[in-house]
């Protein structure tokens, strides 16, 4: 294939692609200038390394490499956000149930959820995007993301307490903001 | 099954991860417990806020005109070099080269079915990139059946699956095979199905078939003289339920 063909074929694989690896990189980033850069290296980095795509999910694949490529950007720009802090005391506390109505009140403001999200450490941030917004499988997530299944099934299920928590008011991360 | 086991598997439930065993019994558990159910509906209505729309960033204008760019400049100047290379290896380099031609030429003949699969994935492709997904754009099946009429030498069955959460977008004439066919758009959040259908003279009904192509899933099957094609970057398993929905099983 000459590099022509390449590039024609990329583009019609990978690059229908770029709203979700944008939208990842924008939720991992936080603002759109770094989810710009990070999305567009990642983009460049999915074409140079086009000939290890061995066709099964494009999507799955670019993603893939925009979370390299963001946890890299990551440890250069703002290595304090890096993981390892994800023991959150307060949900290790008895996981009662969450008051319903509050809940629901909550849910319906789309700002209140996007702040709520927003503030979940970044491993969660990822796996509420891949899971809720891609719709990724549990084991399309492990592959992606490059842990075992059970470790996404836990952290889903942690990411979700911290959101239901947080907004039915019950929950409060790092103090008040 | 009580609330100790319920609990860890809830959530695989509202994800549709649960084997079909567990959900049977995780079911009847849900039926008598107010509090196991509330989770549930919890986790539900987290899930639905979570997807909507409003949430998902779509890459700006500017970031997909740098990206092209990018590419561009990029597979040009390669282009060049290798043009280079290719010349002065180009004696000692033909002898294998044609070879390697004839192999690929041999071998890589597709067969009738893939090239149908190629030009479906295609024209999936293309339906995503450009502004002419739609030739008509409604989500009530009673405005896009009409519209093919006149169009299509056939008619063909709309069904629209909003309840079922996949809403009908609308629909456009395409072209496969070598004839007119329809193509109906339907969404499951942000992913599009184009769902191709034309008329087949076998009588006998196909099940349907899941086979992938370039990282997008397709099945295919056939009924009531129609032969249906589905195709989309959607997981397996929730394109298997849309074609489970559309199937129209007339016994």
């Amino acid at each position: 294939m000459d590099e022509r063909e390449r590039s024609k074929l990329f583009e019609q694989t990978v690059l229908p692609h770029l709203d979700a690896a944008y939208n990842l990189a924008r939720w991992l980033a936080g603002n759109d200038h770094d989810a710009q850069d990070v999305a567009q290296e990642a983009s460049l980095r999915a074409f140079k390394f086009f000939g290890n795509f061995r066709g099964e999910n494009a999507r799955a694949w670019l993603l893939t490499i925009v979370r390299n490529t963001f946890y890299n950007w990551l440890q250069k720009n703002r290595r304090q956000e890096m993981a390892g802090e994800l023991d959150d005391e307060a949900l290790a506390v008895e996981d009662a149930a969450v008051n319903a109505e509050a809940l629901n009140l909550r849910l319906a403001d789309a700002a209140a959820v996007r702040r709520a999200v927003e503030e979940l450490p970044v491993e969660f941030r990822e796996i509420v995007v891949l899971r809720e917004m891609e719709g990724f499988s549990y084991k399309e997530i492990a592959d992606l993301s490059d842990v075992p299944i059970g470790t996404v099934m836990s952290r889903l299920a942690r990411a979700r307490k911290r959101l239901q928590k947080r907004l039915a008011g019950e929950f409060k991360p790092g103090g008040q903001r | 099954m009580n609330c100790q086991q319920a609990k860890p598997i809830v959530e695989a439930y509202a994800d549709g991860a649960l084997e079909a065993a567990m959900i049977m019994e995780l079911e009847r558990h849900l039926h008598d417990c107010p509090a196991c159910a509330q989770a549930l509906r919890n986790v539900q209505s987290l899930k639905k806020a979570l997807q909507q729309d409003a949430h998902y960033f779509a890459a700006p204008t500017e970031l997909r005109r740098r990206v092209k760019a990018e590419l561009n400049s990029k597979s040009e100047l390669k282009s060049r070099s290798s043009m280079w290379n290719w010349l002065t290896a180009a004696t000692t380099g033909m002898a294998t080269a044609c070879l390697a031609l004839l192999l690929v030429v041999s071998l890589g003949r597709p067969s009738a079915e893939q090239r149908l699969t190629q030009e479906i994935v295609s024209s999936h492709v293309r339906s995503l990139m450009a502004d002419h997904v739609l030739d008509v754009v409604s989500t009530d099946q009673h405005t896009v059946k009409p519209w093919f009429n006149g169009k299509l030498d056939f008619s063909p069955p709309v069904k629209d699956l909003a309840a079922k959460e996949f809403p009908l977008i609308g629909g456009r004439l395409d072209y496969l095979g070598g004839r007119n066919v329809a193509a109906l758009i339907f969404r499951r959040q942000k992913h599009v199905i184009n769902l191709f259908i034309w008329p087949t003279k076998e009588k006998n009904s196909e099940p349907a078939l899941i086979t992938s192509s370039q990282g997008y899933h397709l099945i295919h099957w056939s009924e009531v003289g129609m032969v249906f094609w589905a195709v989309s970057d959607l997981n397996e398993k929730e394109l298997m339920e849309f074609v489970q929905d559309y199937e129209i099983r007339p016994d």
